[in-house]
């Protein structure tokens, strides 16, 4: 018999253990419906792997581990998915979480179970793989993934928790009693893998029976069965390690640097039955106790629904609610239908004979009770007054984060504060600050890169233009020779061809836009697309003209321009059959006129107002689209009664109002176009640009305000037809 | 005399010498940028949306640093915001001015996708690179980088982006403040 340590603090409890162990582990029938959130632990959502209406077999992989710290799951019966979507979730926030709902068929049909019998003289690689394929998590509490923690290389102690130190909470107990052996099997499995020095089992001297039966399972195997004293919270992995081995961790290490890993019972199970038997993760023991008729252990199926559970073991209905989890460290849950997950190690049935509501909180007297309890050797009355205080920089030195929330303060507080609540919060909106900094820092990053590219951008631009001038400067030497010109007049060539065919195509698309009015919408749209590609191509042909061809300018420019014209009359076109498409009830509004003077800008300020003028007619189409409809059902109701009535009149105006809006935007235009005079008048001022820019706001403001009187015009009118 | 002289030269060779170290000491340990621009800089919220009327979060913190601007600019920052400028540079805290934006809870900006032509006007105005897209080609951003400055409303011609509030999920989810409540005291019967 070794030495024993012990830990500082800790409390003893009232067990409320034998409630729950006088019966055998139970198996509840099978539910409905299973309800299995995609989102197990700190790491990504699961991946789901199948589809709404798929047939899934038990055992069949459902989703997928999506990252390193992300596990799979898989279908707990045979069943149809019948949804993925946001479901409650176990959860103290009570948010909603995408979860995969299977409704059994009653077969339990299991798929071809695939285990993986030479474990022993595998690579650690493949077997860790297989087991995060079969969704082992730690089933204490964390649900981190087995396999990452089965990675560690150098091991001396490996510590195999079945003290559960809780009130209530049996499973782990039942689990050792029942199936000592599949637990033995499964501690030989990660003993092959890490090659520990030693191997210790804690469990609480209160588990006599459990005791009992794994000293058995371990008669002809090196690990150790130690039985330690009954103090909460000796089931926290850092506490039981300390009680087993003497190893204190420090602060800001984890036991996997001081060469100890820790596993629960229930863990290593599942390893046995994954490895052994090719069965994954599909259910768990659950404890049923607290305010039921027939408090038990039952192994549950993952995703069964809470409700299904308590009914099964008779709640009493005095209960004001279920706790998930033990008395200390559980939480109530707000909705009763969410499925158990692979940590749900307990449900207890609350009522106020039970668990009393709090008493009010007293002010602190600073009586130190809760230093003496704190099993990490905290000062939880500091603690308590940073995190109220909201000096959460403070509350960070003196070792928040070291808290594991174990509660043994709160229980020891004769003021009957809340302490673990304050940690919990300080601990979140440490956390949350923490993200802001990161995202801050992030976009401080891209910012200075942004100007960083920018001024690259810039200076590239500017060699470039003194290259440019500096050819330019020496073209005209060189210009005689044939061998450029005979290089240059295909590209040329190939451009003026492409314009043709883009005129022509133009040119049949409006045809076809005037001939078919039904088709209207559509044909404007491809007509304003073409237009929109065609002016691009023109421009490119005019940027090309006037960069690269230094040796033609006045032909190049001519061509650019005669182009940027052809554009222009195209896309007028597509604008008046846009309007066309637009105006069902509307006049036809003739299109800007365009005054090629600045190609660039007119080319720009033409596309605004061809999307603005797109986007109008668009709203406009839906608008009478709903009045044809209007129109079109009220005849076939006869029920033309007022408030019909009503509803047309304010189409009307509506339509009314959407004209003023086109109108002010085609007189805008004009406007705009003077604008290239301007510069020429007053050199100094604005240029082109800015001035375009403005005029264009204006006139999207303009827009703005007529589509949001048009829209609240609407919302009038369905307030009237409701 | 000679003594007195000894005594000045000693003293000029010393202030030769320590001159000599403290120019030395200016030269080689000198601070590189203006550190209360960089502790100024941390603080702000990084979102470059320019509310503050200077080009950025850096410009603004230059600003601070030189006097220029006051610590209440900033709706993103909040109030919070202002109580660590005022701790930082030791002065009062300082209300927002009336007429001031107020914080909004953040959000991100999304491009209706239907709407976008790919006119390149918001992935211009996006002081994160945090848009998407080629002229011609729809837009999308990517939402988490966006700051939710919301600069690329303005220019967008079809008015097709609109801000998305970022709602609670089990990542950002935190917990309350303890509130305890507060009940009547039982009267016990006489």
């Amino acid at each position: 018999m070794s030495k024993l340590y012990t830990f500082h603090g800790g409390i003893e409890l009232p067990e409320n253990k034998q409630q729950s162990t006088g019966r055998p582990i139970g198996t509840p029938p099978l539910p409905a419906r299973l309800c299995l959130p995609l989102s197990q632990n700190l790491g990504n959502p699961a991946k789901p792997c199948v589809a709404v209406g798929d047939r899934v077999l038990k055992g069949q992989r459902i989703a997928e581990a999506d990252g390193t710290v992300s596990a799979a799951l898989h279908a707990p019966t045979s069943g149809t998915v019948v949804e993925i979507a946001p479901r409650a979730f176990a959860h103290p926030s009570g948010l909603a979480e995408t979860a995969i709902v299977i409704e059994a068929d009653g077969r339990d049909e299991w798929q071809p179970r695939q285990g993986f019998p030479l474990w022993q003289s595998a690579e650690p690689a493949e077997v860790r793989r297989f087991l995060r394929d079969m969704g082992v998590v730690g089933l204490g509490g964390s649900m981190f993934p087995t396999s990452l923690k089965l990675a560690s290389e150098t091991l001396d102690t490996l510590v195999i928790n079945g003290a559960e130190c809780e009130p209530y909470i049996s499973c782990d107990d039942l689990l050792m009693r029942e199936r000592a052996a599949d637990i033995v099997a499964g501690i030989a499995i990660v003993t092959r893998l890490m090659q520990p020095k030693q191997v210790l089992i804690g469990i609480e001297d209160n588990k006599s029976e459990a005791i009992a039966a794994m000293r058995a399972a371990c008669m002809n195997t090196p690990y150790r069965v130690v039985a330690v004293p009954t103090k909460y919270p000796s089931g926290s992995a850092k506490q039981l390690i300390r009680v087993l081995t003497g190893i204190e961790i420090p602060h800001g290490m984890r036991y996997t640097d001081m060469g100890v890993q820790c596993f629960n019972v229930g863990t290593v199970y599942s390893v046995c039955r994954a490895v052994e038997h090719g069965e994954p993760v599909i259910s768990r023991i659950v404890t049923l106790s607290g305010a039921v008729a027939r408090p038990q252990n039952v192994e549950a199926l993952l995703g069964t629904p809470v409700t299904e559970l308590m009914a099964w073991a008779g709640l009493s209905p005095r209960n004001d609610g279920v706790i998930l989890g033990g008395p200390m460290t559980g939480f109530r849950l707000s909705d009763l239908s969410v499925g158990i997950t692979k940590s749900s190690n307990c449900l207890l049935g609350s009522s106020p004979k039970l668990f009393p509501p709090r008493p009010p909180a007293m002010p602190c007297i600073r009586c130190g009770e809760c230093a003496d309890a704190c099993p990490a050797k905290l000062q939880p009355m500091d603690l308590f007054w940073f995190a109220k205080t909201k000096d959460f920089g403070k509350a960070q030195e003196r070792n928040l984060f070291d808290c594991i929330e174990c509660g043994a303060c709160s229980y020891v507080c004769p003021s009957q504060l809340p302490l673990v609540d304050y940690y919990r919060f300080a601990k979140s909106e440490i956390w949350a600050a923490e993200r802001d900094k990161k995202a801050s820092d992030r976009a401080r990053s891209r910012h200075e890169f942004r100007l960083f590219r920018i001024e690259r951008e810039k200076i590239e631009k500017a060699q470039r233009l003194a290259e440019r001038s500096t050819a330019a400067k020496a073209a005209p030497q060189t210009a005689t020779t044939a061998g450029t010109n005979s290089h240059l007049t295909p590209s040329a060539e190939d451009k003026s061809a492409a314009i043709k065919a883009a005129m022509e195509r133009a040119a049949a698309l409006k045809a076809t836009g005037k001939e078919s009015p039904v088709m209207q919408s559509e044909e404007a749209k491809q007509a304003a697309i073409q237009a929109a590609m065609e002016r691009a191509a023109a421009r490119k042909a005019a940027r090309e003209a006037a960069g690269e061809t230094p040796l033609q300018p006045p032909s190049a420019s001519d061509e650019a321009k005669k182009a940027a014209i052809q554009a222009a009359m195209e896309r007028a076109a597509a604008q008046r059959a846009a309007q066309a498409a637009a105006s069902v009830g509307l006049p036809e509004t003739p299109a800007a006129p365009i005054v090629p003077n600045n190609v660039l800008d007119d080319a720009k300020k033409a596309a605004i107002q061809a999307a603005m003028a797109r986007a109008a007619a668009k709203k406009a189409e839906r608008e009478a689209a709903e009045v044809n409809q209007r129109s079109g059902a009220a005849p076939a109701t006869n029920a033309l009664d007022d408030a019909k009535k009503a509803a047309i009149k304010a189409a009307m105006e509506r339509a009314a109002a959407k004209k003023a809006a086109l109108d002010t935007a085609d007189a805008a235009p004009p406007a705009t176009d003077t604008s290239p005079a301007a510069p020429a008048a007053q050199p100094a001022a604005m240029d082109d640009a800015k001035r375009a820019a403005i005029k264009a706001a204006m006139e999207r403001a303009a827009a703005r305000k007529a589509a949001r009187d048009a829209e609240q015009g609407r919302d009038t009118e369905q307030d009237k037809d409701s | 005399m000679i003594g007195l002289l000894i005594a000045l030269a000693i003293m000029a060779v010393l202030a030769l010498l320590l001159g000599a170290m403290l120019g030395f000491a200016s030269v080689k340990l000198k601070v590189k940028a203006d550190p209360l621009v960089d502790k100024i800089d941390a603080l702000l919220p990084q979102t470059q949306c320019g509310q503050c009327s200077y080009p950025g979060c850096r410009p603004y913190a230059t600003a601070i640093a030189v006097g220029e601007a006051d610590i209440n600019r900033c709706p993103p920052g909040g109030e919070d915001g202002i109580r660590k400028l005022a701790e930082l540079l030791g002065v009062d805290y300082k209300p927002f001015d009336e007429g001031t934006a107020a914080q909004k809870p953040k959000s991100v900006a999304l491009i209706s996708e239907e709407l976008c032509i790919g006119c390149t006007l918001c992935v211009q105005a996006c002081p994160v690179d945090a848009i998407l897209g080629a002229a011609k080609q729809m837009h999308t951003i990517i939402a988490s980088e966006c700051t939710g400055c919301e600069l690329c409303i303005a220019p967008c011609p079809v008015d097709c982006i609109s801000m998305v509030p970022v709602g609670t999920t089990l990542k950002n989810w935190k917990w309350d403040y303890p509130v305890i409540p507060i009940k009547p005291a039982p009267t016990k019967a006489a």
